[in-house]
């Protein structure tokens, strides 16, 4: 690498052109695959959390040991599968479901299977907060299984689920950084493909700067929405 | 009508399994306030549970107006549930919800409309006294509000039997007291069938009328209130009940001729008794031990009175005392009692 001239004027004033040209784009394409696959990971990833939970032995509905052993282990088997590998490992599946596996859409099918077991565990953890004692509440109300999870476990942990899910964003927009590797669009691709490849330093360290921006708002928001959430905390 | 038959429960541990519940039997009448007692790890919390089949029974049943909830399908268990509701020691309220959310949540499970359910809700509220929290969050609440919140949510779907798992255990002397006002006068102006468990003797003596005193999973002593206390059998019995006295056994095995005087009722606390009998008879009794407690509006309790003499004066004393009215006394033999007179 070569820095010395990485900063010259007429760097920085091709940095600044990209900024106004092709960042907003970028920004465009990282977040809507983020946010999209987030979606879509929670869609998946909610329903398996929640059985987690309540499909234990002395959960509120016990299932079949061999189906929370086989459950158990295919998330934890998705989990420790590197990204950057996964994403190459299910080209075929993308292919299916987009078409091609080129491109921002295409990037969101890895971004999702990527996703979906880590916002399986992070459900767990939340409901495994929720007092059993309200559970039990619930049971001795005559509520039924269904009714525990919507009435009770669920909006209990909404705080919760909240900073996990701020947690989730976050992770899974450093991913679609790394899926700017495999075609996947957005600020990681423009700070690969255009400032680390074609050596313009000053833009890839924009790119990292917005993305740090980007994630810092996120977080702060969704700490903000927590809180805010949270009818525990008095006054 | 609440009926326990031969109910066992045992739990399985590591360590082997646990008798928790051994061959119980209560029957607990419609309108009773019906106390079950007894110190920590006796079984109490357990025995509630299997009273709602929270816990299932490893052996014997419960019947509710003659129907075996064993045998019960999960639908109708849960049908039972809004029948027989529970409170519970840590109140356990919804922390994300308002106080009205809580009150509404059972009926809202039962499928009842939004609106009609706050419209009763908004009754209930106002029956424990707090129509004005309605918008509230628990947390924002006491502890002696919290668990009005939770009595008028166990009163949503008009229940037939209130459970209360130690209900006032986490609260101060005094909110204890009015939370059980609010339980007697549930009982007697809705006919609501109450069962107390507590580990409290203040308890059972403000609102029981009857009680089940537990003792590592048996039921050792079981009656009214009234008999239970002035007349206590079981060791268990006097410790929860005399528990200033469990050194009594010591007072008792040094010699010496003892009678106690169990006086049953207000007229006879008023009688200077032993003041008399000293007048009277010229026995000059000395009280090695001493306890009232007032129950409802009666006053119970005993002294033990340890007589001069020879078996002469002891059953002169025996027939003196007997004469007075509400009035039950009893030759202490050691470690235990015979009872002369009632």
């Amino acid at each position: 690498m070569n820095f010395a001239n990485a900063f010259t004027p007429e760097r920085l004033q091709e940095a600044w052109n990209c900024l106004l040209n092709e960042f907003p784009f970028a920004i465009w394409e990282t977040l809507y695959s983020t946010l999209l696959a987030t979606l879509f990971a929670i869609i998946i990833g909610l329903p398996l959390g929640v059985l987690l939970v309540t499909g234990e032995p002395k959960g509120i509905r016990p299932l079949p040991k061999v189906v929370m052993s086989f459950l158990n282990v295919f998330i934890n088997f998705l989990r420790s599968v590197p990204f950057i590998i996964l994403m190459v490992m299910i080209i075929p599946l993308t292919r299916v479901i987009v078409g091609t596996s080129v491109g921002t859409v295409a990037s969101i099918v890895p971004l999702t299977v990527a996703a979906f077991p880590f916002i399986a565990r992070l459900v767990e953890s939340s409901l495994r907060e929720v007092n059993p004692n309200i559970i039990e509440t619930a049971q001795a109300m005559g509520a039924t299984p269904m009714q525990i999870i919507t009435h009770v476990m669920l909006p209990e942990s909404v705080p919760s689920l909240i900073t996990n899910f701020t947690l989730a964003i976050t992770t899974i927009m450093g991913y679609t950084a790394m899926s700017g590797a495999v075609g996947g669009g957005g600020l990681g691709k423009l700070a690969l493909a255009y400032g680390y490849q074609r050596y313009r330093y000053a833009v890839l360290y924009l790119a990292v700067i917005v993305l740090v921006l980007i994630t810092q708002l996120i977080q702060s928001f969704g700490t903000w929405l927590a809180r805010k959430c949270d009818k525990r905390l008095k006054g | 009508m609440i009926e326990l038959k031969n109910l066992s429960k045992q739990f399985e541990t590591a360590d082997g399994s646990v008798d928790a519940l051994r061959h119980i039997n209560l029957t607990v009448q419609d309108g009773d306030i019906y106390g079950i007692i007894g110190m920590s790890g006796a079984g109490k919390s357990t025995l509630v549970r299997c009273i709602n089949m929270l816990e299932k029974p490893t052996e014997g049943g419960v019947y509710w107006n003659g129907k075996d909830l064993g045998s019960m399908s999960e639908k109708e268990l849960r049908a039972m549930r809004r029948r027989i509701t529970m409170i519970f020691q840590s109140f356990n309220l919804l922390m994300q919800r308002t106080c009205l959310k809580n009150v509404t949540l059972p009926l809202r499970l039962s499928g009842m409309k939004n609106s009609d359910a706050e419209k009763r809700g908004m009754e209930l509220l106002e029956l424990v006294g707090l129509p004005d929290k309605a918008n509230s969050y628990p947390a924002q609440l006491s502890g002696g509000q919290q668990q009005r919140v939770a009595i008028a949510r166990a009163l949503a779907t008009d229940p037939e039997v209130l459970l209360c798992d130690e209900a006032t255990s986490a609260l101060d002397p005094k909110t204890t007291h009015a939370i059980l006002e609010l339980i007697r006068e549930i009982n007697k102006k809705m006919g609501i069938t109450v069962i107390v468990i507590t580990h409290q003797m203040s308890v059972v003596q403000e609102i029981c009328s009857h009680v089940a005193i537990l003792e590592h999973g048996e039921v050792v002593e079981e009656g009214e209130v009234s008999e239970v206390f002035s007349n206590p059998k079981a060791n268990a019995t006097k410790n929860l009940i005399y528990p200033e006295l469990s050194d009594g056994a010591a007072i008792l095995a040094e010699g010496g001729q003892k009678i106690r005087i169990i006086y049953n009722g207000a007229v006879a606390s008023r009688e200077p008794m032993i003041a008399k009998m000293a007048v009277d008879c010229g026995i000059l009794g000395s009280i090695l031990g001493a306890s009232t407690r007032s129950v409802g509006d009666l006053a119970y309790g005993y002294i033990l009175l340890e007589i001069p003499g020879g078996p002469a004066e002891l059953a002169k004393a025996v027939s003196y005392l007997s004469s007075m009215p509400d009035v039950i006394v009893q030759v202490e033999a050691e470690y235990g009692s015979k009872e002369v007179k009632a």
